[in-house]
């Protein structure tokens, strides 16, 4: 299958050395991006960072309105001191940056202070935590399908993220909500969403998250359908991410841990491992440097013990298998605190037990008792409706 | 304790996904420990399906005529190598050589399994050129494929190998770039459902002057696409082998690349386009001399892998036994020899304590010809 003679003459006759690169068809984007992004080197540090081994996330991005509904289930008020009150009670707890090695947050927080002034990005950074921000503004419902929902956010989104880059953030966060039997509609959709936002996030020095969350949801679904889906999804994500030139050595992933449907029987945690590996193991390369699954809706002691029982089922895994836990962090902290003074040191120690309970369980070291035991689901309703809600 | 889904919002209906049949084939368990079978430490395949034709050059070049009587001798010569199982998993085979016998009267499958090497089979019908493209080729071989992968599979083969390729300078263009993934990611399919381990081959050409970063950056292209048609056709990746090129720069490039940098790159691109369920990555040696392709090979192994690094060579391992034998009868222990010395050399490679230093001058010489039919 040689190139004849005369096609190859008449290419580089009407095509100069330099220049036959305009033959090729085939999209440079990963590469150039690699070479040409200034960026690169540093998102990789940052990628690596966030993921060494025995640390994870806090996620505390939730928006005004969601973090509102979390302060009334203790009597707190909605207003912007209050959610800032709360929030610097999570980054000035004691020792927390040797468990936690990024926090995201939202939009509002990330330019916020302590009352002392001080500003969170700061407070962070002392703790060796890194600052992440939320950059979606949110869901909306795909018309023509049966409820399915795409994440906006792409509008001005470079912008956005070079002037949080300025302010001290170094990580993006975006979430995508699909389900067990998500629509292929549904499913490109957010795929789509997460690919460019990733790029857009790489090209202004922030490593996104990219956070393909198949939902718990209501149903008897098993554990096997949701393991199946879960690994459809990824492998949309991944494709998309490689179409796009998304540079995987500074990508982290957020994904579910595979689980059966609400009201199916729960699944043990080696259950929950076997499925969730052999879907890690199935969809991503080893590029990625860390795998920080969501809490979504398990409790506190459920999300550490999955979480131990990952490594115990993945022991020589090439991606960090660690957390990235809102929910599974904070819904204790938030009851003991209960918008009280008084309460603040215990609510941050806490905290910090949370932490070290899921570094623990990240090193396949954790032998408990939890710090918060025999816990309930802590589950929230999907929301739509655009930015800041 | 059911989810209250807020007003508005229907609630999901799980229904779509109760109907899915989630893979599961008569076959799953075996694909696996087939290819954990080969994919062991210190081994790799010898690559011996060269076509009638090809094979005939082979044969033409140290003097015999190409019959089918020479093909099987010299076939013979190279399964019955004593201690070759200790060096060898896996031996790939053309449809002739499955179904031949020894001058013994043994048959060649049993040979190789009394070695504890798997007998494979090429399965694909060869490159044809494709409409539309910059003068590429598209791969032939899915029609009554999974037929003749049953076939197979009944005369003793466990796995199977399609070779599709890939030109830089053509482009490649996007019509092949497709068409190469979608064909392997079919074959895969119909393999893993007939009983037969997939090597899946989409192999970037050493042709051209390409420097080591545009053949990075057509690997990934063309990995993306083959892992995405693979998924999309329910390809079990527990139960496959790659057999990529490894990144390099053209065989006219200005520039040559060290071992380290070979490594480097190749290993950049497999952690970005691999997913770790992949069990082994069988390397081609694609016109690379005897010594390169060992040499790169023990490169990439210097540390552990998330996959088991190996080789599938075909000139790399035969190159020299050719030599030796010169269709002699006299040369034939010798020419044995060689081949066990060759795979000797390159198990090593695999374990990353590949030592060149007692290496013959014929060793170096670069088995690359241009527009290379195989």
């Amino acid at each position: 299958m040689a190139l004849s003679a005369k096609s190859a003459a008449a290419r580089s006759a009407a095509a100069p050395r330099g220049a036959a690169s305009r033959a090729r068809t085939v999209r440079v984007a990963a590469l150039s991006t690699e070479k040409s992004n200034p960026y690169m080197e540093e998102l990789r540090a940052t990628a690596n960072y966030i993921a060494t081994r025995g640390k994870g996330i806090l996620a505390s991005d939730e928006s005004n309105a969601t973090t509102g509904k979390r302060l009334a289930t203790v009597g707190v008020d909605n207003t912007e001191d209050n959610r800032r009150a709360w929030r610097e009670l999570l980054y000035t707890a004691p020792g927390l940056g040797q468990y936690i090695s990024g926090a995201i947050m939202f939009d509002e927080t990330l330019f916020q202070s302590t009352a002392g002034g001080v500003q969170f990005v700061d407070v962070l950074k002392k703790q060796g935590i890194l600052p992440g921000i939320k950059v979606d503004t949110g869901l909306e419902v795909i018309p023509g399908t049966d409820g399915e929902t795409s994440t906006q956010g792409l509008d001005g989104l470079g912008e956005r993220c070079a002037r949080y880059y300025k302010q001290g953030a170094r990580f993006a966060k975006w979430r995508a909500v699909l389900k067990v039997g998500s629509s292929t509609t549904a499913i490109l959709e957010n795929a789509h969403g997460l690919a460019r936002y990733a790029q857009i996030a790489q090209a202004n020095g922030l490593v996104p998250i990219v956070e393909p969350e198949v939902t718990l949801g209501p149903g008897t679904y098993t554990i096997e359908e949701n393991a199946y889906w879960s690994e459809k999804i990824n492998s949309h994500v991944m494709r998309l991410l490689n179409e796009y030139g998304v540079v995987l050595d500074a990508i982290l992933l957020k994904p579910n841990m595979c689980l059966p449907g609400l009201d199916a029987p729960t699944a043990s945690p080696a259950d929950v491992a076997k499925y969730t590996v052999r879907t890690m193991l199935r969809s991503i390369p080893p590029a990625v440097p860390g795998i920080h699954f969501l809490s979504g809706g398990m409790s506190e002691e459920e999300s550490t013990l999955n979480l131990q029982a990952l490594q115990e089922a993945c022991p020589n895994s090439p991606w960090s298998l660690t957390f990235s836990y809102g929910r599974a962090l904070q819904s204790s902290t938030l009851k003991t605190w209960a918008g009280k003074k008084e309460n603040a040191d215990k609510a941050q120690d806490i905290l910090v037990q949370l932490a070290r309970a899921n570094s623990q369980a990240q090193l396949g070291k954790y032998k408990g008792p939890h710090p918060v035991p025999g816990g309930g689901r802590i589950l929230q309703a999907l929301r739509t409706g655009g930015p800041g809600k | 304790m059911a989810l209250t889904m807020k007003s508005g919002l229907k609630a999901a209906a799980p229904a779509r996904g109760r109907s899915v049949s989630v893979r599961a084939s008569a076959y799953d368990s075996e694909l696996i420990a087939t290819a954990n079978k080969i994919a062991t430490a210190g081994r790799g395949i010898l690559a011996m399906d060269e076509s009638n034709a090809t094979c005939g050059k082979r044969l033409q070049s140290i003097g015999l005529e190409n019959t089918e009587d020479s093909r099987r001798t010299y076939r013979e010569l190279l399964v019955t190598t004593p201690g070759l199982g200790k060096y060898i998993s896996g031996a790939i085979m053309f449809e002739e050589t499955l179904f031949q016998k020894t001058s013994t009267g043994k048959r060649m499958t049993e040979c190789l399994t009394e070695q504890g090497i798997v007998p494979g089979i090429k399965v694909d019908k060869g490159l044809v050129p494709l409409a539309n493209s910059n003068g590429e080729s598209w791969c032939m071989g899915l029609d009554g494929l999974d037929t003749r992968c049953g076939d197979y599979y009944k005369a003793g083969a466990r796995f199977a190998k399609w070779r599709s390729v890939v030109s830089i300078p053509a482009g490649p263009s996007q019509i092949a770039l497709r068409d190469c993934a979608y064909g392997l990611a079919r074959y895969a399919a119909i393999a893993q459902n007939a009983g037969l381990v997939p090597i899946v081959e989409p192999e970037v050409l050493l042709d051209g002057e390409q420097d080591i970063d545009q053949c990075l950056e057509v690997q990934e292209a063309i990995w993306a696409e083959t892992f995405k048609y693979m998924a999309d056709n329910k390809v079990m990746f527990e139960g496959i082998l790659l057999k990529p090129a490894m990144v390099t720069p053209g065989a006219d490039a200005k520039v040559k690349s060290s071992p380290e940098t070979v490594a480097a790159y190749t290993l950049k691109m497999l952690r970005r386009r691999v997913p770790p369920a992949v069990p082994g990555i069988m390397f081609l040696s694609g016109g690379q001399s005897e010594l390169e392709a060992t040499l790169n090979l023990n490169a990439m192994n210097q540390s552990p892998n998330p996959w088991h690094v190996s080789f599938s060579y075909a000139r790399a391992l035969q190159n020299s036994v050719l030599k030796t034998w010169q269709g002699k009868p006299e040369n034939y222990k010798a020419a044995q020899e060689s081949l066990l010395q060759r795979a000797k050399a390159n198990s090593d490679a695999q374990l990353g304590k590949y030592d060149a230093s007692g290496e013959s001058a014929a060793a170096g010489e670069r088995t690359y010809e241009k527009g290379y039919k195989y």
